[in-house]
């Protein structure tokens, strides 16, 4: 069924949108990151203008990520208190990164800088994330070995100490900011949730148990994305609704297979499946900059 | 970006310096391809600084001219658009017998409102491809179809094609600001190309048919990807390649319902449109989570 979207001015068929949304949707309840780093791309890929693509990814993973909370909220897997820091370094990191956006945007290499962030940040945490999960899985298959409840390390030491019950953390206020605020610059500069850093940061910096760290992510890329749709629309027009309401149908079905499918699976597992996935992403992203286009010429509408 | 359009088109409409009768034809600086459009293929694209000539020129009354009609002289956008088809047809009237020499031959064009784009240059630096060159084009149709009763560089002499601007190359008008590049023409061929892979430039050649030298009709596909506005619609009369005469008419695209109302409320009142987007998003997402519970319940 030909569906014509009235913003991006494109006619795509609704059931291939549908099933990219269930897909990403199915990633946003297994692994608790928003997908906005796979929506884009995919949407790229059908043809949708990049501006449109981008800004209505970021509509379509707060309909997932609400979708995928509430879910976790009944399991009480969501640290509330953790999430609302998060959110509050998470906003004026987000804000910053406009600010970032628009200047790149001015010298024109925004693309470049997009890919560039991609490449890097999703190589790193593709590897680390597989790394630490197989020494992980060889742990759990030697019995001996007693796990401690967390790491300490220098996050630790820090002032302005807060307790997180959900978390079982007591810990530095100023780390949960830096990352909310770094995550926040990278998410509005890559168009994405964040999810995808957010998920190891909690993990690895902050040393927060993997059950919560889904639903506490979640939860604060529901108010990113919602920051980062009101901006678009409100500064380049380029929510297309039509649009991001087929992707949200799949997306909030997949969604909710996923949370499902996400309780039955051992946390190494999902680890290991999560870090292949970013690893396969940055490596198809990594190709198309340093293999030669097919089209070494495209067309952008407006002049710089 | 309105600014830079209004400048694009006052150096088209030849606010620019006009060159004298006798200049040799200006090219793009460092371009050493010959003016004379080769044999093969679409002719190179000329000065796209000379002005627009022609139009505004007065012809005598030709002895043959053109009567048509459109099928429709609008097109709606509906959520199910998927493109349209027009069909143009017409007769030549004339009050003399037919003349001898070669057949005539009909060309129509349909042009779509013209934008503003940059056309991009990827190369090699430090092993990755980037974005490094540009050419910005001040008005390029969003869709332009040619459509003939026989080979466009066989009916056509170019002095007539650059006096109407009928060919693909030609319907893409003056640069926006500064060349930066020596030699604009492979740009334009690679956007010609590409919006040709996708149907939004077309050269349909012998798809007008014509009984008779008297009676014609062709079928024009608009693809579903449009944009809104007055689509220029031209029917050109040619004898021995040259125009006769021309017929003018204008097809209106327009979204309707649904896609006029949510397209006014994103540019009219974006705030409000961005909050309704987050509202479909956040009950979307809750229907979806209660849903689920009750049917795991059950």
């Amino acid at each position: 069924m030909q569906l014509f979207l009235p913003i991006a001015e494109v006619s795509v068929n609704a059931f291939t949108l549908i099933g990219l949304g269930g897909l990403v949707g199915l990633m946003s309840g297994l692994f608790g990151v928003g997908g906005g780093f796979l929506i884009t791309p995919l949407l790229f890929f059908i043809g949708i203008p990049p501006p449109i693509a981008v800004a209505t990814g970021a509509n379509q993973v707060v309909a997932s990520s609400v979708s995928g909370v509430l879910a976790h909220v009944k399991r009480k897997t969501v640290d509330f208190r953790m999430g609302g820091v998060l959110l509050a370094g998470g906003l004026v990191g987000s804000w910053t990164g406009v600010w970032v956006f628009t200047v790149l945007q001015n010298t024109g290499q925004v693309d470049l800088v997009v890919q560039l962030c991609y490449v890097v940040f999703l190589g790193l945490i593709g590897a680390m994330m597989l790394q630490e999960s197989i020494r992980a899985l060889r742990r759990s298959k030697n019995p001996t070995y007693r796990k401690r409840l967390h790491q300490h390390n220098w996050v630790h030491r820090w002032p302005l100490k807060m307790k997180f019950r959900a978390s079982g953390l007591y810990i530095s206020v100023i780390p949960v900011l830096l990352v909310g605020l770094a995550v926040g610059v990278l998410a509005a500069i890559m168009g994405v949730g964040g999810g995808f850093i957010m998920v190891p940061a909690m993990i690895y910096l902050l040393g927060m148990p993997t059950k919560v760290v889904v639903g506490t992510s979640l939860f604060q890329i529901i108010f990113v994305t919602a920051f980062t749709t009101v901006m678009h629309a409100i500064s380049y027009n380029t929510v297309d609704i039509m649009l991001a309401v087929l992707l949200i149908v799949g997306g909030v079905i997949g969604a909710q297979l996923g949370t499902t499918l996400g309780a039955r699976l051992k946390a190494e597992q999902l680890r290991i499946l999560l870090a292949l996935l970013v690893l396969l992403v940055c490596g198809k992203l990594a190709l198309d900059l340093f293999l030669r286009p097919d089209d070494l010429y495209s067309i952008t509408t407006g002049t710089h | 970006m309105r600014a830079s359009l209004i400048l694009a088109m006052a150096v088209w409409l030849g606010a620019g310096p006009a060159p004298a009768q006798d200049d040799p034809p200006r090219q793009a600086p460092g371009s050493t391809v010959p003016l004379t459009p080769p044999q093969q293929g679409y002719p190179l694209y000329p000065d796209p600084q000379l002005p627009r000539s022609g139009d505004a020129e007065q012809l005598p009354p030709p002895s043959e001219q053109v009567v048509a009609g459109l099928s429709s002289d609008s097109v709606a956008i509906t959520a199910s658009f998927d493109g349209s088809d027009i069909l143009i047809y017409g007769a030549v009237k004339r009050e003399t017998p037919i003349p001898p020499g070669l057949p005539l031959q009909i060309i129509m064009t349909v042009e779509a409102p013209a934008q503003e784009l940059t056309i991009w240059r990827k190369s090699r630096h430090f092993g990755i491809w980037i974005n490094s060159d540009k050419v910005e084009v001040g008005a390029a149709p969003g869709f332009y179809a040619v459509a003939t009763s026989g080979p466009l560089d066989e009916i056509l002499l170019p002095e007539w094609d650059s006096r109407y601007r009928i060919s693909l190359p030609l319907a893409l008008r003056a640069f926006a600001g500064e060349l930066e590049v020596e030699d604009a023409v492979p740009y334009t061929e690679a956007l010609i190309r590409r919006r040709q892979a996708n149907g939004l430039y077309r050269l349909d050649e012998g798809s007008v048919k014509l009984v008779d030298q008297t009676l014609f009709r062709a079928d024009v596909r608009l693809p579903a990807t449009l944009i809104e506005g007055s689509y220029k619609t031209r029917i050109f009369l040619l004898r021995e390649g040259e125009v006769v005469d021309v017929y003018r008419a204008s097809i209106d695209v327009r979204k309707v319902g649904l896609e006029r109302w949510l397209y006014r409320l994103a540019f009219d009142q974006p705030l409000l449109y961005g909050l309704m987007s987050l509202a479909v998003a956040v009950a979307a997402g809750w229907a979806a989570s209660a849903v689920f519970r009750k049917l795991r319940r059950a």
